[in-house]
């Protein structure tokens, strides 16, 4: 019996999502039943920003919006869309803003770059500390 | 009157601390000596000159005087006393006066102990102490008056942001400014020796000391901010690479460096430029921090002030600090004769590679943090930068770095033999393998960085600990110990990093009272909620009954607290600590059905990310009661021979 009423009560959410558009709040704080589903939709919500919160991810947010966001992410999972397609489509629609993993592209490149030149250049700095093997003491 | 005293305490510091600037300066080019004579007695006035002019903010802020500006905008006759103290510096000006009180406090202290400097260094350092404090004062006086008064006074005051009502803002703040504000000695100290042209051993176990002080508190306080954003804000997270968090891991970083390159330079006369470069770039870290968060660049829960003139004022002060040390730096680097130079397989390698690493990463934060800045104004694009970015940057770094911290203390000074220094790892590699195989067959859908960081912690932990292999352990001496705990700790707490990052198990359930519901081996009953009532909040209280296999049952308490000063809705985590890691609790929203939120999590071994950096701050403190100690005894030595 408990266990009917478990599962009752996580799938009623999907359900629901299935029979009518707007995704019901409770998904925004329950999990989807499939826990491989849910690990995904998981490690995208970490990876999205809250737009109206200061410096949270979707996951981490008690704001409204952030809820929704959530509600939306484990629907399209739970629908069998893949992580980086939800991505694509809320950066087309809110812009790279929110999403905390910049895109490679004509802005962000240096992101990437700075560091390892970085490494280059400190490495070549730290060759003139040392003193050559067999030139002697 | 406490307001017009605290407000004269600081004008008269801010005059002395012209004048230590003056005398400092006029003495040493003029070769005046008495110029310079009452140098040490000026430092220590200013110093408690604003040290009172704090006092006089605290005054203010416990007895609730609403005539004041700051305290009508901050403070609620209605809160506890602790945090009436502590609400001095949870806003804007009155974090500023902290800043500048403990840079006084910084400067005193070099007045009274440093016996170690040649003279003319000391007054150097001084002066610059003085030029940096000379700019904040300006920006405290003219920008960011604490005790402006407020005419009429209004009846009761907006209160505090009950993010910040906890016992962690009477802790995490204090230790990070000394932290913060601390390494502007070690910025002193390499203006002073720039000017004086007195770079070398000395100047080194002189800056030491300031440095490892400093080094603590950082330690302290970033640990602390950790573990008290993981229970307040009630997600569970302990780090979200957030801007703010990155203002106080740059400076970390860069004070691990100098600490490392600075021993260098002590034992090995070697690395001296960029020992100084080092000491410059750790305090303008610190700078850059207070920028990031007081100029309301960022808006964030730390950033109190959104004002652009405040902004314009502290880049102001950052330009000129930071530019005007780095072309000191430019100007004076010829002089400075070069180190010893070194095999690349020794001590002083090993060293020179944790410092290339410990800069990659700080580059890696310093770019992710400033980037979507210099984005948003050079193109007005917005972009995010975020946990995978770093994580994917650092990552990496962080791991080879702490792997080499294992090797390092086994490699010996001036030129050791890498199959040799091998074969003293043949242990730590062994344990390591081990780990990897263990971790690998019990969870395979592990991802890459968790796996190799529980190897390489494994690693470490074992590897950091071999320095006291076959050695007499009451003759080791104390800074040994230290360092071997600080590693230990760093090792200690990356476990716990990758087991929180790999193993955690979320539940979020909609409950009604009466359910049992499971996260990990935890089974948790909820048996209702209730309403309750604190000093200055009140809040709906969840009672769960939790049990792990057969025990008799455990009582957690999460709430939902409500404040009404100013209204704000808070969530209060229960977290039931166990050996092998945590339980956390949350209570959420009830829906129309009268059923109640959960959010549950099982974090294995997340207490370790802590300990660990309580270990890290321990190891420093052994070390530097080490350090002083043998100061002391040597100087005994040498005044009886």
């Amino acid at each position: 019996m408990r266990f009917f009423v478990a599962f009752a009560l996580t799938m009623a959410p999907v359900m629901a999502a299935a029979q009518s558009g707007v995704p019901p709040a409770a998904l925004s704080d329950t999990q989807l039943p499939d826990p491989a589903a849910e690990a995904r939709a998981t490690a995208l919500m970490q990876t999205l920003r809250c737009l109206v919160c200061q410096g949270q991810s979707i996951a981490d947010s008690d704001a409204d919006m952030a809820g929704d966001m959530r509600a939306l992410v484990r629907r399209r999972i739970a629908a069998g869309e893949r992580p980086e397609d939800i991505r694509a489509w809320l950066v087309q629609r809110y812009g790279d803003w929110v999403t905390y993993d910049p895109p490679l592209n004509a802005v962000t490149w240096p992101l990437w770059a700075l560091p390892v030149l970085l490494l280059v250049i400190g490495a070549f700095v730290a060759r003139g500390s040392f003193r050559r093997r067999g030139r002697g003491a | 009157m406490i307001a017009e005293f605290g407000l004269a305490a600081l004008w008269l510091a801010a005059a002395l601390s012209v004048l230590q600037l003056a005398l400092s300066a006029f003495g040493l080019t003029g070769g005046r000596d008495a110029l310079m004579a009452p140098v040490r007695s000026v430092a220590v006035v200013q110093g408690a000159l604003t040290m009172l002019a704090f006092a006089a903010l605290i005054a203010l802020f416990v007895r609730v005087d609403l005539s004041v500006a700051l305290v009508a905008a901050n403070d609620h006759s209605q809160k506890p006393l602790l945090y009436r103290f502590a609400g001095t510096w949870g806003n804007h000006e009155g974090s500023m006066l902290l800043w500048v009180a403990v840079l006084g406090l910084a400067g005193a202290a070099v007045a009274l102990l440093e016996r170690r400097l040649p003279e003319r260094t000391l007054v150097a350092t001084l002066g610059a102490q003085a030029f940096i404090a000379i700019g904040f004062f300006a920006f405290l006086l003219f920008a960011s008056n604490p005790f402006a008064r407020l005419d009429p006074a209004p009846a009761e005051g907006l209160g505090l942001n009950p993010l910040l009502q906890d016992p962690g803002l009477a802790f995490h703040p204090p230790t990070l400014y000394f932290g913060y504000v601390g390494l502007s000695v070690a910025f002193s100290f390499a203006v002073g020796a720039l000017v004086t042209r007195d770079v070398g051993p000395v100047f080194a176990r002189a800056m030491r000391p300031w440095v490892l002080g400093a080094w603590i508190f950082l330690t302290l306080g970033i640990t602390a901010g950790s573990y008290w954003a993981y229970y307040e804000l009630g997600w569970g997270g302990w780090w979200f690479w957030d801007p703010v968090e990155n203002a106080s891991l740059m400076p970390w970083l860069a004070a691990t460096a100098l600490l490392h390159s600075v021993t260098v330079l002590a034992t090995r006369d070697g690395l001296r430029a960029w020992t100084i470069m080092l000491a410059v770039v750790a305090f303008s870290m610190s700078m850059v921090g207070t920028f990031l968060v007081r100029s309301g660049i960022l808006t964030s829960v730390h950033a109190f002030a959104v004002d652009p003139t405040r902004g314009g004022f502290i880049l102001a002060l950052l330009a000129i600090y930071i530019g005007g040390a780095l072309a000191l730096f430019a100007l004076r680097v010829g002089t400075v004769r070069e180190g010893q130079r070194f095999d690349a397989v020794s001590r002083e390698g090993a060293l020179v590679a944790n410092n290339l690493l410990l800069s990659a990463i700080l580059g890696v934060v310093l770019i992710g943090t400033l980037y979507p800045l210099a984005v948003e104004g050079l193109t007005g694009g917005k972009l995010s930068v975020g946990p995978p970015y770093f994580n994917a940057a650092a990552g990496p770094l962080a791991l080879i770095l702490v792997a080499m911290m294992g090797a390092g203390p086994l490699v010996r000074w001036r030129r050791d033999d890498g199959v040799a220094v091998l074969k003293r790892m043949a242990l730590p590699i062994l344990i390591a393998v081990v780990a990897f195989a263990a971790v690998w067959l019990r969870a395979p859908g592990i991802g890459v960085l968790p796996l190799l960081g529980l190897t390489v912690a494994a690693g470490a932990a074992v590897a950091s600990v071999a320095p006291l292999w076959k050695r007499k352990l009451w003759r080791t001496p104390l800074f040994t110990y230290g360092m071997v705990v600080a590693h230990l700790g760093i090792a200690v707490a990356l476990a716990g990093m990758a087991s929180e990052a790999a193993f955690t198990q979320e539940t979020l359930v909609a409950a009604r009272p009466g359910e049992t519901h499971r996260v990990g081996p935890w089974a948790l009953r909820f048996d209702g909620v209730e309403p309750i009532a604190g000093e200055n909040w009140t809040a709906i209280e969840g009672t769960l009954t939790v049990r792990r296999g057969d025990d008799a049952g455990y009582v957690m308490r999460p709430q939902a607290r409500a404040f009404s000063a100013p209204p704000t809705e808070t969530s209060e985590a229960a977290i039931r600590t166990v050996l092998d890691g945590q339980l956390y609790v949350v209570l959420g929203k009830a829906d129309e059905q009268g059923r109640w939120q959960l959010r549950l999590w099982w974090k294995p071994y997340v207490t370790l990310i802590w300990l660990g950096g309580g270990l890290v701050a321990l190891g420093g403190l052994l070390s530097l009661v080490g350090r002083v100690l043998r100061e002391r005894r040597s100087r005994l030595v040498e005044q009886y021979a």
